[in-house]
């Protein structure tokens, strides 16, 4: 899948964007979080305190205990502050 | 007309109520947000605002047509900047057009309040005197963005 990080998660993970295959198990965007953060210092800094995540799944807002389902892409960001 | 649009370059505001005026509904009510010139009592240098190519649009498409469902307007507008802004820069402009004044303030209201929670865009600010920091999200935007639900 193409996971996608904004703001703050991407400075601190260091990408905006990547493919990666998640091990089965991973059922829902906060499994998929803490797979993550075990990648790298950057990726634990960004994932630190899940209350301050959001996510989507193929660009439709979703919650962190959803089931991923077939999703091609899923994002993490904070919570967003346009306008 | 309904008019969406994420882009960098300023855009006029005039001409874009002109539009909306054009349609003889007979009423436009509009909001424009402005990058500020402080932040927590720090003169900002600059606002860099990036969004989610692809949902944005998608999202914002989807509040133009929940205002033209709810209420009865001949047109709405939403455009929002992205990139490095500096203080006094345009942010967003939302409006909205209709026969009845009470219809076009509520839904260029309902417009504003519901991109700020629903559209994904984050801003970092630049500060005068050195270093920036992501914005963060606003309680009172969140129950702002609810009211309408």
């Amino acid at each position: 899948m193409r996971i996608l990080y904004f703001a703050w998660l991407r400075e601190k993970i260091g990408v905006g964007q990547e493919e990666f295959a998640p091990p089965a198990g991973t059922l829902t965007p906060r499994d998929l979080a803490l797979v993550l953060s075990a990648r790298g210092p950057g990726y634990a800094a960004a994932f630190a305190d899940m209350r301050l995540i959001r996510c989507a799944l193929d660009r439709e807002f979703a919650g962190l205990d959803e089931s991923l389902g077939a999703a091609a892409e899923v994002a993490f960001f904070p919570p967003v502050t346009g306008g | 007309m309904r008019r969406v649009s994420v882009q960098e370059a300023d855009f006029d505001a005039g001409a874009e109520l002109a539009a909306l005026a054009a349609d003889g509904a007979g009423g436009v009510a509009s909001f424009i947000g402005v990058v500020r010139a402080e932040s927590g009592g720090q003169k900002l240098v600059a606002m860099r605002l990036e969004h989610y190519p692809g949902m944005t649009e998608t999202m914002l498409a989807r509040l133009a047509e929940a205002a033209m469902a709810r209420w009865a307007l001949s047109g709405c507008t939403i455009i929002h900047r992205v990139g490095r802004l500096t203080p006094g820069a345009n942010i967003v402009l939302v409006a909205a057009a209709s026969r009845h004044r009470a219809e076009a303030l509520a839904a260029a209201a309902y417009l504003i309040d519901r991109l700020k929670t629903e559209a994904p865009f984050w801003k970092a600010e630049e500060f005068c005197a050195g270093g920036e920091a992501w914005v963060a999200a606003r309680p009172e935007d969140e129950a702002a963005g609810k009211s309408w639900a």
